[in-house]
């Protein structure tokens, strides 16, 4: 069955999307999206460094995304404007990681496929990749479910309980560089942040509780996953591109519904 | 444990933030059921008091001594909810710990609330909002309830009846609460003792006491004394053997 390349396409699009919709949820409501952005756009530089030293491409985008998500959860936290320090760090990364990605020469190297994502070139072992990385993210965010909504809802109230909101905050970073590496293969540097945040934010109208709404999200992801890769494939379309822009079609519905629904 | 035993002893306490001193050389002791009301002017520190309490801001001198096993109920100032978390009460009620749907419902109704556990809590009123974050405190079933301007947004009679509210929860649930609050005259009838905060503890003792202390006159004005008349009423129950005799004296501090 995984030796077909569509059943094994699907899979990753599953996969990735069931990691990023709980996650992505935190991300919109703690205001994260550039901060996603930022960590995603780091990727670039880890492709560059794992070519050169000749490593895993897994391995190399998620120390570069780890190393930016904790850059950038120090810097804000030691008042730099995180707005302005995410702008600058998140451009520039991804700049340079194309640069140095320039100076590899004798490396044939399929860029679009690192911007926009390759998903029909996942292979058996990426599978196994984006399945272990879905799990452990979810994992993750299941055992710390209560410690991460409390600190979000406000950091004083967790302090008040006896938590650590910034250890909610390193496990929330923790949980973005690994959804960066698993989702490079699917969708690339440039859309992974509109994988957190636009089924994210579908589901918002959807839900009644942070529990539904994640659901929701894993849900609707998922469905762009398995919708864009099928209109991709009869329209002949980049399959990135056409997941995010099914996804974006969602969220336009949902926001019209939910409008009508207020006005009548 | 004894009556005697304070469940929060501060000594020495200074906080600083940035170049400032916010709080310098506090000494203040909580003990079990007292009714504590720190008043000040505004930048006075009170709200860092508070967060130091709970443990969000770390002394740069002196010590928080709390209690072993101490369970904190604390009701911020305010709570910003994102828009784009959609939240129940009773959600809110189970944050960090799963409640039962009959301790939601007491304790909504312990808060003056009636039962709208399936509201979200952007649908509240600000009166609302401030009693669900009292109901969630007291979930916690807190030895030390801690509220930091619980009143804003409401009007007189509004706050008023809620500081009654809290007297009402800390006959019934036992606990100590320490207070903050603008609204001198209003609050001090409730209160067992009221600590007036300046950057340092200005002056404290009974609410009678430091209302007619030159340091708080100097600070407020002598404005509220009518209005202290106005809402005092009787206690018809004696707790003052639980803390040491009130003084008054001031200190002087080189900061």
């Amino acid at each position: 069955m995984l030796d077909d390349f569509m059943i094994r396409a699907a899979l990753a699009g599953v996969g990735t999307a069931l990691a990023a919709a709980p996650l992505g949820c935190f991300v919109v409501w703690r205001r994260m999206a550039y901060f996603g952005d930022a960590t995603a756009h780091a990727a670039m530089l880890g492709v560059a460094l794992a070519l050169a030293f000749e490593t895993s491409v897994f391995g190399g985008v998620l120390a570069a995304a780890l190393l930016m998500g904790v850059t950038v959860t120090t810097l804000s936290g030691r008042g730099f404007a995180a707005d302005t320090v995410l702008g600058v760090l998140a451009h520039s990364s991804l700049a340079i990681g194309l640069v140095a990605v320039s100076f590899l020469s004798g490396i044939p190297i399929d860029l679009m496929g690192y911007l926009l994502g390759d998903i029909l070139a996942v292979g058996k072992s990426d599978l196994a990749v984006i399945w272990g990385g879905a799990l452990a993210v979810n994992a993750l965010i299941a055992w710390r479910w209560s410690a991460l909504l409390t600190a979000t809802v406000g950091s004083d109230l967790a302090k008040a309980s006896g938590m650590d909101p910034q250890r909610e905050q390193l496990a929330l970073t923790l949980c973005l560089a690994v959804t960066v590496a698993i989702a490079i293969k699917v969708v690339g540097v440039l859309l992974i942040a509109a994988l957190l945040v636009i089924p994210a934010a579908t589901a918002r109208s959807l839900s009644r509780t942070p529990e539904a709404m994640a659901v929701t999200a894993a849900g609707l992801g998922s469905l762009a996953a398995l919708g864009g890769l099928g209109l991709s494939y009869r329209l002949d379309t980049p399959t990135g591109p056409t997941i995010v822009s099914l996804a974006a079609a969602m969220f336009l519905a949902s926001v019209l519904i939910t409008g009508l629904r207020q006005t009548t | 444990m004894t009556a005697s035993e304070p469940l929060v002893a501060i000594r020495g306490l200074s906080v600083r933030l940035g170049d400032h001193d916010i709080l310098a050389n506090i000494d203040l002791d909580i003990h079990p059921r007292e009714i504590v009301t720190v008043v000040g002017p505004n930048g006075s520190g009170k709200s860092t008091l508070v967060r130091a309490i709970i443990g969000a801001l770390r002394p740069s001198r002196g010590s928080i001594a709390r209690r072993p096993g101490l369970r904190l109920g604390y009701v911020p100032q305010k709570l910003h909810i994102d828009p784009t978390l959609p939240m129940t009460v009773a959600r809110f009620l189970s944050l960090p710990n799963r409640r039962r749907a009959q301790d939601i419902a007491d304790a909504l109704h312990t808060a003056g609330l009636p039962d709208l556990h399936g509201r979200q809590m952007s649908a509240l009123s600000g009166g609302q909002f401030q009693r669900v974050l009292l109901a969630r405190a007291l979930l916690e079933q807190p030895d030390l309830l801690l509220l930091d301007e619980p009143t804003q947004g409401l009007d007189q009679p509004g706050s008023a009846a809620f500081y009654h509210r809290i007297e009402e929860v800390r006959e019934r649930v036992g606990c100590a609460v320490l207070m903050i609050s603008h609204e001198l005259h209003v609050v001090m009838s409730a209160s067992d003792r009221v600590v007036c905060l300046n950057g340092h503890v200005c002056c404290h003792g009974t609410p009678e006491v430091v209302a007619t202390a030159p340091e708080y006159r100097a600070l407020f004005g002598t404005g509220t004394q009518g209005a202290l008349a106005l809402y005092r009423h009787t206690h018809d129950h004696a707790h003052d053997h639980d803390h040491p005799q009130p003084e008054h004296h001031h200190k002087d501090h080189a900061i």
